[in-house]
């Protein structure tokens, strides 16, 4: 499965800051850097490209070097790349000439090619443009397909959404899925929007102070109660699914995951196919009774599991099994005492919504 | 208007000594501008200022430091003298090394602001796209920063055509050699030549004067773009 592949270890200080990092992490598969701004995952991911002097730093994927105490490799010869929060086109350059910049300096056989990675990002209309004609959703595709082209081994991303507003993202997320989906290469994906690490990434590094609090392969991180790092109202769990029925009187599809089903919306999802489901703690009600008479569809058995503070003295998060899925439920202090609920007992889950993701 | 032959002669020694001057400073000011843009030494500073210091010096001061350093007696002196190319000042290559003095900052100056005005980040890209940094430097900062390398190439240009006080210093007035077209407009004036030296007033004060309409009209277009 995930082999640790990518060692980082990092300790600089800089003034009012310093990164005390030793991460090791899956050679495959998208692992998001998580934190709040001033967290220090963008100068994590800039010391791993060897964009910060980190003298003292180590840093290697696959077992090969790319810095130690005693050894240097600048970042062009670092065969990784980087998109940047901002798309960072060259402007005096063309889209094809932006997206063949890196390509042409690279040797060997390109198991990405330039036509891969322009049909992937959608944007084989723009090749003739300059960079000031498009639009930040557009710069943005062009500059992830530039970062492809190089056929990196590593492939970094610095909040490559942030600076876009809410309809750019929602038109960039489906590709960014299709290279989850399609890259055989490791991702680090700098991100602090919960919404996007749930649905991009397989691991999760949580950072706080320069400091990696939590780590661990996504699903499972998400479903700790015990987290160094409040989600605050984003406290949820991600569920592996597949749509398994589609019900066009009602619009709805029912997802099947490991211990249970739900419905939901119909997004017009084919049957089969594999999806990634979130249910925010905050969705999921639960009662020592199965409930009739209600308007919430998805009423799920379970027993829970584990009862933990949550981020207010009033509010309790409470995990639960279903089947051999862990979901989390949030409901107040109260609540748990009234209802006496306590580990080893038989529940009933009610969730009010779930998300779909692709 | 009619021009003389000395006149013409002196319009074309002050037309390629600002041409070398300014291939010159192209070679030796883009260096100097890229540090001062980058470094974040202490010693910015006092570079920066080292090489500002002709736009505030008299030419004259300027002048009489480098007669003293490219003399018999100077250390620029010994080292041409032993070199086998003879004494520098009251020649044309003299007047060559003065005039890159004292042209310095007016090349060096806009380059550094260009270099500047581009910042760490197309860098950092190129070098993620696997550009070595004299790599990054020639396909990404020379094409950013034209409109620089085109305003400091003019300005040096003219500044050196503009020259006097230094030329009178270093080069003294030797027809074909060192006098250019400032100091022959002087020597028209000392001979109350005022004919000739109007015509050839008049064409330092065209050619000055579409210099600058040039810098100026095309700065605001660079900016849109």
């Amino acid at each position: 499965m995930n082999m640790v592949e990518i060692k980082a270890k990092f300790h600089v200080t800089w003034p009012g800051f310093s990164l005390d990092v030793d991460l090791a992490l899956p050679g495959r598969g998208v692992t998001a850097l998580f934190g709040h701004s001033g967290s220090g995952k963008t100068t994590l991911l800039r010391c791993i490209a060897g964009l910060e002097r980190t003298p003292h730093g180590r840093m290697s994927i696959n077992g090969d070097v790319w810095q130690r105490e005693d050894f240097w490799l600048p970042t062009h010869k670092r065969p990784l790349a980087y998109v940047f929060q901002e798309a960072s086109l060259f402007p005096h350059l063309s889209v094809m000439g932006n997206l063949r910049y890196g390509m042409r300096r690279i040797a060997g056989n390109h198991k990405f090619s330039l036509e891969q990675a322009i049909e992937l990002l959608g944007i084989g209309h723009l090749l003739e443009r300059k960079p000031d004609r498009l639009s930040g959703g557009e710069r943005q595709r062009v500059a992830i397909a530039r970062a492809l082209a190089v056929n990196p081994r590593l492939l970094l991303m610095d909040e490559p959404l942030a600076a876009l507003d809410l309809k750019r993202k929602q038109e960039i997320l489906p590709y960014l899925e299709r290279l989850h989906d399609e890259l055989e290469i490791p991702v680090l994906y700098v991100s602090h929007s919960p919404d996007e690490v749930a649905r991009l990434a397989d691991y999760i590094v949580a950072m706080e102070d320069g400091r990696a609090v939590a780590q661990g392969p996504l699903l499972e991180t998400l479903a700790r109660l015990d987290l160094p790092f409040q989600l605050g109202e984003d406290a949820g769990v991600v569920l592996d699914a597949v749509v398994a029925e589609r019900d066009s009187e009602w619009h709805l599809a029912r997802v099947d995951f490991n211990g249970g089903s739900l419905w939901t919306r119909d997004q017009g999802l084919e049957t089969g196919r594999r999806v990634r489901v979130r249910v925010l703690a905050r969705d999921v009600s639960l009662s020592t009774q199965e409930q009739e008479n209600t308007s919430i569809q998805n009423i799920l058995p379970g027993r829970v599991d584990a009862i933990a503070d949550d981020h207010h003295p009033g509010l309790a998060l409470v995990r639960v099994y279903v089947g051999s899925s862990a979901l989390v439920a949030r409901m107040t202090q109260r609540a748990v005492a009234v209802l006496g609920v306590t580990p080893g007992q038989m529940v009933w889950l009610q969730v009010k919504s779930v998300a779909l993701m692709e | 208007m009619h021009l003389s032959d000395s006149d013409l002669q002196a319009i074309w020694l002050t037309i390629r000594l600002a041409s070398i001057v300014t291939l010159i400073l192209l070679l030796v000011g883009t260096p100097i501008a890229w540090w001062l843009a980058r470094t974040k030494a202490w010693w910015k500073g006092p570079i920066g200022a080292v090489v500002a210091l002709p736009l505030v010096l008299p030419p004259s001061v300027l002048g009489f430091y480098l007669l003293l350093g490219m003399g018999p007696n100077g250390p620029v002196g010994h080292l041409t003298e032993a070199l086998g190319i003879g004494l520098l000042p009251f020649t044309f290559w003299g007047l060559v090394v003065a005039s890159v003095f004292y042209s310095l900052p007016f090349m060096v100056q806009p380059l550094q602001s260009a270099f500047e005005s581009i910042g760490e980040r197309p860098l950092e890209v190129a070098a993620t796209l696997r550009a070595s940094p004299l790599d990054a430097f020639f396909t990404v900062v020379v094409p950013l920063a034209w409109p620089g390398f085109l305003s400091a190439s003019i300005l040096t240009f003219a500044h050196t055509v503009g020259e006097f006080g230094v030329v009178l210093m270093i080069g003294g007035n030797i027809p074909g050699e060192t006098r250019v077209a400032s100091v022959q407009i002087y020597d028209h004036v000392e001979a109350l030549e005022y004919m000739q030296a109007h015509n050839l007033s008049a064409v330092m004060l065209v050619f000055s004067f579409v210099v600058l309409l040039t810098i100026y009209v095309w700065r605001p277009a660079r900016r849109a773009a």
